[in-house]
């Protein structure tokens, strides 16, 4: 009998490369291309899948120990937090909007992520791929939820994030980041990967989720810290997995260079376009700024991503072309956005209002090339108005972008004056986008951008309407009836902060906290 | 000064989301409530995939099963995620323990030779199929309609790889990476597991989920785990392999809890119509016949002449449970 004390104790690569594999075999009963039917049509080629470098090494031993550590820890503040009516806590009833934000606009998302991935972990042919993109699509799984569960407490107190899902594909500015995510599912695993694994993950998560995280841990709010920081190390597996995909296509084959190069082109542009939501609340949503969304640009993006593509450089990929006009947009998004939805506010599902002297003071020391040469005049007399009791609200509706789905509210890059259209003919119909970036996207896939359920196309088409609805009604609203159709709380959900019920209600519970009546 | 918030009482204007209370009323919903209903979305969707253009993102219609309401299908367990990693954490540290015990103590060489081939024989390339399970569940996790089957699928997706992780280390704690190997060559030629290794290669070209379900939750499930996890164990128990039996813990008590699981599924499925009832049924003797004829040969392998008795066993407690769920076997 052999005496096994005498083995050689296997090395953790080599332990990892047993427990994952070789379980996989080259099918014959079946063709591996009717087992793996997603695995060519995009045009990548992968010659040897062994040739995958896990980005990290995790059993499914170790990755429940330390997933159910991270869980216990997260829950037991959360709970704490419910108990102790920790919301009373924040600075101020304002910061409420910007979680609103995240819940009707990234949660349901992560959820995305975590079926796209489970496609992606069902479709890759290599056994290092699948699993990582398994363990991240329950991650994601896990996002969700520790994000639902985070807020659920909110919800119990405050408008707005009552029915997050059910608006999230209905509401017209929701579409921006719902459509981001069903352009990525609707593509093949390998773009997948590139959408949400590099450019999302990878480019991106220090602009979206750093913010929203140190908004809340700047503005009191312990609850959606909690889940940011605990999601932290998942998201560092993450970014090394979007990492890894992308040296993995590029070293496969160099005919997969250009196909790589118009994918990271297009993402990069569709997430830049997203973080216009940052970029307001950054600027307008916190009643304690953490930073500028000019400074966060500058210092996550301008100096981290570029190290990023001059490492990528090797492989020949260029920095796209497009991220160059956002040097300048940084100074301008963040306004133009906040001043859509001040307008527009009878129709979001989260307060708005005109910042103080003060705030403005802030603004124009952030932005001194912009915010007093074309925005303040414009935000004071809106503020003035609204104490004379004339609250200004756009009762038009805005024309949306084919690609990214925003109101057209960017300027031109040489003009800050004047609104950017761009125009595309296909099929004997016109189409319209907010940028060369977005036009570029149009132009390169029209079969699948002329898809888009663009929210605002939709209600002059009807189809906003509750079930029943009968438009030809003397004094009929169609506004009232597209909010009925959201599932808004008309009159509570929406309109300006400045006596809304939250703002009542926080000043309230918190005069009972800190007062003798 | 610091402010005591908790001795506010505070009237909440709502108890849950709304979602949830269309469904059960206002009033305080689980986790694994709000972190489940209707999360999936089910209405408007920008763009066709463009792997399966005729159908939306997300589409009923990629099973011939037909519900009302797809969240009819709970996970009597619960399972949200942070549910499902505690209760594996819990039980991946003792299986951890068992297998510690085992190696610190050298209690392999106490295993009877004959056993321990047994082992590698019959435990070490079920890894394969593990595989396959793994795959069959992420299919189901991606494609599958409504968060309350889908979620569990990707639970029972990562379990399997967990098993597939368990048999690998059984192998190389019993003998090495070589076992490893060897067993993948009986995967791939061994007479004994061709008919095992085709059924599986059939399940993964399956396009209808639910009857992914069907073939590998139920069927392949049920009637492979019963017999390597409950009587080959007892084999194992009686004959001096009680650390064989301590390696393959975590599959025994985890083939009990998911199979709750599964038997829910099919019980509503099932329940749903007629229609449903013959379909499920349907596939159920597709594939049970396949599953034992490829039992058969590594029955043999694992209890001799006891072969056609022990499998006969298990098919007859296989088919009472099929029956009980409102199946037509
Ligand atoms: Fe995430
Ligand atoms: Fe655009």
């Amino acid at each position: 009998m052999d005496m096994h004390a005498t083995k050689k104790k296997l090395g953790i690569k080599e332990k990892y490369a047993h427990m994952t594999r070789g379980l996989d075999w080259e099918t014959s009963y079946q063709p591996m291309d009717k087992v793996f039917p997603q695995a060519t049509f995009e045009g990548i080629k992968i010659h040897d899948w062994d040739k995958w470098e896990d980005p990290f090494r995790l059993t499914m031993d170790s990755y429940w120990k330390y997933q159910a550590e991270k869980e216990r820890k997260l829950y037991a503040v959360l709970d704490a937090f419910a108990q102790n009516n920790g919301h009373l806590g924040l600075t101020d009833a304002r910061y409420l909007n910007a979680i609103k934000l995240f819940l009707t606009g990234i949660s349901p998302l992560e959820y995305v992520a975590h079926r796209g991935f489970a496609a992606a972990g069902r479709n890759f042919p290599g056994v290092g791929p699948r699993v990582a993109c398994l363990m991240q699509s329950v991650d994601e799984m896990r996002h969700a939820q520790t994000q639902i569960h985070a807020l659920s407490n909110y919800n119990k107190h405050y408008d707005g994030f009552h029915d997050f899902k059910h608006m999230l594909e209905r509401v017209w500015y929701l579409s921006v980041p719902k459509s981001f995510f069903d352009d990525a599912f609707s593509a093949g695993p390998f773009e997948y990967m590139i959408a949400i694994g590099f450019s999302f993950e990878y480019v991106l998560t220090n602009l979206l989720f750093v913010p929203f995280m140190s908004g809340a841990a700047y503005n009191g709010d312990m609850a959606t810290v909690t889940f940011g920081f605990s999601a932290q190390s998942d998201e560092a597996r993450h970014m090394t997995l979007g990492l890894e995909c992308i040296k993995f296509m590029l070293e496969q084959d160099p005919d997969n260079l250009p196909i790589v190069q118009k994918w990271i082109d297009k993402w990069a542009w569709r997430g830049v376009r997203v973080l216009t939501l940052v970029a307001m609340m950054m600027d307008y949503m916190l009643p304690k700024r953490v930073m500028s969304w000019k400074e966060a640009w500058e210092i996550y993006f301008e100096q981290n991503g570029g190290a990023l593509f001059a490492d990528l450089a090797r492989y020949g990929i260029t920095m796209p072309e497009c991220l160059k006009q956002c040097s300048i947009d940084k100074e301008h998004i963040g306004h133009q956005a906040w001043a859509t939805f001040y307008q527009y506010g009878g129709a979001a599902a989260f307060h708005t209002w005109m910042p103080s002297d003060d705030e403005m003071d802030w603004l124009s020391a952030k932005y001194p090339n912009t915010f007093d040469k074309y925005y303040r005049a414009r935000f004071t007399h809106w503020r003035d108005e609204a104490e004379k009791g004339n609250r200004f609200y756009s009762n038009t509706l805005p024309m949306l972008c084919q690609v990214c789905q925003i109101p057209m509210l960017f300027t031109e890059p040489d003009d800050p004056t004047t609104i950017c259209y761009r125009e595309s003919d296909y099929d004997g119909e016109k189409y319209h986008t907010c940028s060369d970036g977005c036009k570029h996207i149009f132009d390169n896939e029209p079969q699948k951008y002329i898809q888009a359920w663009l929210p605002v196309h939709q209600i002059y088409q009807g189809n906003c309407f509750p079930e029943g609805t009968d438009p030809t009604v003397e004094g009929f609203d169609p506004l009232a009836k597209v909010l009925e159709w959201y599932h808004f709380d008309n009159g509570h959900d929406n309109l300006d902060f400045e006596g809304s019920r939250d703002q009542a209600n926080f000043a309230a519970w918190r005069g009972m906290a800190t007062k003798n009546t | 000064m610091e402010i005591d918030l908790r001795t506010v009482a505070i009237k909440p204007l709502r108890h849950t989301f709304d979602n949830i209370a269309r469904r059960f009323g206002d009033k305080p919903a689980s986790r694994y409530q709000e972190g489940t209903y209707d999360i999936q979305q089910t209405d408007i969707f920008h763009y066709r995939p463009m792997w399966e253009p005729e159908l939306q993102l997300f589409d009923k219609r990629r099973t011939k099963v037909e519900m009302k309401d797809w969240y009819a299908l709970k996970d009597p367990r619960q399972f949200y995620y942070g549910a499902w990693t505690i209760a594996r954490s819990r039980q991946q540290e003792a299986a951890d323990s068992c297998f510690e015990m085992i190696e610190d103590r050298g209690l392999v060489a106490m295993i009877p030779a004959e056993l321990k081939q047994l082992a590698l024989d019959v435990l070490v390339p079920m890894r394969h199929v593990e595989w396959g399970a793994n795959m069959g569940n992420s299919y189901m996790a991606a494609y599958g309609y409504g968060t309350a089957i889908t979620q569990p699928c990707i639970y029972h997706a990562m379990d399997h790889l967990a098993v597939a992780q368990y048999l690998t280390r059984i192998g190389l704690v019993l003998d090495g990476p070589e076992a490893l190997d060897a067993a993948k060559d009986a995967w791939m030629t061994a007479a004994l597991w061709q008919p095992m290794r085709r059924h599986v290669e059939n399940v993964l070209v399956v396009q209808d989920w639910f009857e992914i379900f069907v073939a590998q939750n139920l069927v392949l499930e049920g009637l492979t785990y019963p017999l390597l996890y409950d009587y080959l164990d007892s084999e194992f128990s009686a004959k001096g392999g009680t650390a064989i039996s301590m390696m393959t813990r975590f599959m025994t008590e985890w083939a009990t809890e998911t199979g709750k699981w599964v038997d829910a599924q099919i019980k509503v499925a099932a329940a749903e119509s007629p229609e449903n009832m013959v379909l499920i049924s349907d596939w159920l003797k597709q594939y049970r016949a396949p599953v034992l004829e490829a039992l058969i040969p590594i029955s043999q392998r694992a209890f001799g002449d006891h072969a056609e008795s022990v499998l006969a066993e298990v098919t007859a407690q296989f088919d009472a449970r099929c029956a009980k769920l409102g199946l037509s076997v």
